[in-house]
């Protein structure tokens, strides 16, 4: 605080502060209080609200627990949520590994600038890019076929695997940066030490590479889980009928439905559980929060 | 087991740059072999060789005769001793030191026991459950090197595992390892910079420069009878003389300085080279009169009082900077600076040597 205000003097200091402030408060917190406060309200007409109806209850919450549909929507989301951060972390780790410690040094900025190159597209595009590339008469159909791989075109898009892999497309590079950065902290004497005891390059990874990476691993994959499972977009345009994500329902609720209350409530009710979800994994593989923070 | 190691005409290349140049030399099974060097001369490359981490770019390395060139470092028979140790952080201190045992398919009890038994044998008898954050630098080294000696290696590879430590507890762990050394019968090969550790650890020293082995022998003969000027100037203190043979009589020469013409031994392939006279400092003495040979009158610069002996600076009439030592015996009189005194030496102790000097690593 002495610092700043030694270096920009008051008028940009309190400029700063204030900012901050605006946007901690009216954009983060205040939202939230306000769909929290009526995530225990009815949904009432506008006349009634503010009437004698309008009392605080968990009706809005017990909806969900009441509705065997949304309750399975909400475990296929989870279910599914930690299948696509398993994906990523499959895709990244070894990915993570190859640039922090085979690669050519000259040629990692440029292998990072095409691993950055398709997030400068805005995720819808790159969804519909899926939407397009999945479709039963699409490019990739197209390609097997050709190839001869297959014989019958493919309908990708039912079921969960085209949210799947829209999801990990869309995610996996926030998987990729912390599992890179931890193996890139990684003393390659430590990786040539246990080759040099004898170990077989897996064992090498299971023993000295995988433990020292936990906690980069643990922060890549409670961002990919939480995005995922907080996912609107992918899940819209790629998933089918008999594929629905928990979000979608939170949609319908606030968009469809008007009842924001209810919404709320649902939006909620994700997030807790989600985040004991993750707290329950975490403990599970003895992660702690503040080795995440590092 | 132990196992000699071979290294015939050995060459690493990086791109255009010869880190190792031509090597030759034959380590024998239970041998303590240092390779010395300034950093920067290849002896690390050389060692990274031995335990397969880098491939000789030609030569063949052999250990106990066996050729190593399609063999990975985790099937070699050798064990490396990383200059950071490389413990890991994440195991207690006995899991370090079953690592390779653990990799073996040994099982736990097994491994324990092993672990227990080797901390015993480095003095850390109650380590095994500690972390490696716990422990002290000279207690990690000891970890190190039971970690190493638990895959009963035949060779065991060590990169300057010392330097890190400081002095008291450096010449400790150097009669330490010569000593687990003597016990194990394990062939050594040591990497230093510091010629008092080789010289006070190994069977034989390799002298290295800028990729070559310049000479290989007892660490007594590495001092007394350096192969070039660049052994000579690497290893311990030297006044050096510029100038040239006048002429030559067996063993000896005559060679004429600016400081004066002086009889001295002629070293090896001398003939037609560029050469220069080395001098220790502790085969000078300092007189008040002129001596029959080999003497040159000097005035005292400055004197360091160093405990064991005394370093007496001085300048000869052409300008150069002499050093004398002498043994402090509790009677030696200290000259003073200013003092016009003669230096006088042995034709013995001097050497005429061919090649060029080290610039002496700061570190060494």
């Amino acid at each position: 605080m002495k610092d700043l205000l030694n270096r920009y003097g008051p008028v940009l200091t309190s400029i700063f502060i204030l900012l901050t402030a605006f946007w901690l408060l009216a954009l983060v917190i205040l939202p939230n209080i306000y769909l929290f406060e009526n995530s225990f309200r009815p949904y009432l007409p506008i006349a009634e609200v503010g009437g004698p109806n309008d009392t605080y209850s968990f009706d809005n919450y017990l909806k969900f627990f009441e509705s065997p549909i949304h309750i399975r929507v909400f475990i296929w989301t989870i279910l599914y949520s930690s299948i696509v951060t398993v994906i990523c972390f499959i895709i990244a780790y070894p990915l993570a590994y190859y640039l922090a410690k085979v690669a050519d040094l000259k040629l990692v900025p440029t292998l990072f600038l095409l691993l950055f190159i398709p997030l400068w597209v805005s995720e819808i595009l790159r969804s519909f890019a899926w939407f397009i590339i999945l479709s039963l008469k699409g490019p990739l159909n197209f390609g097997l076929i050709g190839l001869g791989i297959i014989e019958d075109p493919i309908r990708w898009m039912t079921g969960f695997r085209s949210v799947m892999i829209g999801l990990v497309y869309t995610y996996v590079l926030f998987m990729l940066f912390p599992v890179y950065n931890a193996v890139q902290s990684l003393d390659t004497n430590q990786i040539e030490a246990s080759e040099d005891l004898g170990a077989p390059w897996w064992r090498t990874h299971w023993r000295v590479i995988l433990p020292h990476c936990k906690p980069g691993i643990a922060s890549g994959s409670v961002t990919v889980f939480m995005l995922s499972a907080g996912s609107i977009l992918v899940p819209t345009l790629l998933a089918s009928t008999n594929s629905r994500w928990f979000t979608e329902i939170i949609q319908q609720w606030m968009f469809e439905s008007q009842d924001w209350n209810t919404g709320s409530a649902y939006a909620f009710l994700l997030l807790i559980i989600c985040t004991v979800f993750v707290s329950l994994v975490m403990r599970i593989f003895k992660v702690k929060l503040s080795d995440i923070a590092k | 087991m132990t196992a000699g190691v071979d290294l015939d005409n050995v060459c690493a290349d990086f791109g255009t740059f010869r880190a190792v140049d031509r090597v030759n030399v034959n380590i024998q099974p239970g041998e303590f072999f240092s390779f010395l060097g300034p950093s920067g001369c290849g002896k690390t490359t050389i060692l990274r060789m031995i335990s397969g981490f880098t491939n000789p770019s030609e030569g063949v390395i052999r250990i106990g005769g066996k050729d190593m060139k399609n063999t990975r470092p985790n099937q070699r028979p050798t064990a490396l001793i990383f200059q950071n140790l490389a413990l890991f952080p994440l195991m207690p201190v006995w899991e370090n030191i079953a690592f390779g045992l653990e990799v073996r398919g040994v099982d736990k009890n097994t491994r324990r026991a092993k672990a227990e038994e080797l901390l015993r044998l480095v003095d850390l008898p109650d380590a095994a459950d500690k972390r490696v954050s716990q422990l002290s630098g000279g207690q990690k080294q000891r970890v190190a090197i039971a970690r190493a000696l638990a895959v009963e290696p035949d060779v065991m590879l060590l990169d300057e595992p010392l330097s890190a430590l400081d002095l008291k507890l450096r010449q400790h762990m150097r009669a330490e390892l010569r000593a687990i050394q003597k016990r194990t019968q394990v062939t050594f090969i040591y990497i230093t910079h510091d010629q008092g550790e080789a010289l006070a650890m190994s069977d034989r020293v390799g002298v290295m420069s800028q990729g070559k082995l310049q000479q290989v022998a007892t660490p007594r003969e590495i001092y007394d009878a350096p192969a070039n000027g660049f052994v000579a100037s690497f290893v311990g203190e030297n006044n050096i003389f510029s100038g040239e043979v006048a002429g030559a009589e067996g063993a000896f020469a005559t060679f004429r300085t600016a400081s004066g013409t002086f009889q001295a031994r002629l070293g090896p392939n001398t003939t037609g080279a560029k050469t220069r006279l080395f001098l220790r400092p502790e085969h000078v003495t300092l007189q008040a009169g002129p001596g029959a040979l080999n003497s040159i009158p000097v005035e005292v610069t400055d004197v360091a009082f160093e405990g064991n002996f005394i370093s007496i600076q001085s300048r000869d009439s052409s300008g150069q900077m002499l050093v004398a030592e002498a043994r402090n015996d509790g009677a030696a009189t200290v000259p003073k600076p200013g003092e016009k005194l003669h230096m006088v030496f042995d034709p013995a102790h001097a050497l005429i040597l061919a090649g060029d000097t080290a610039a002496k690593d700061p570190d060494a």
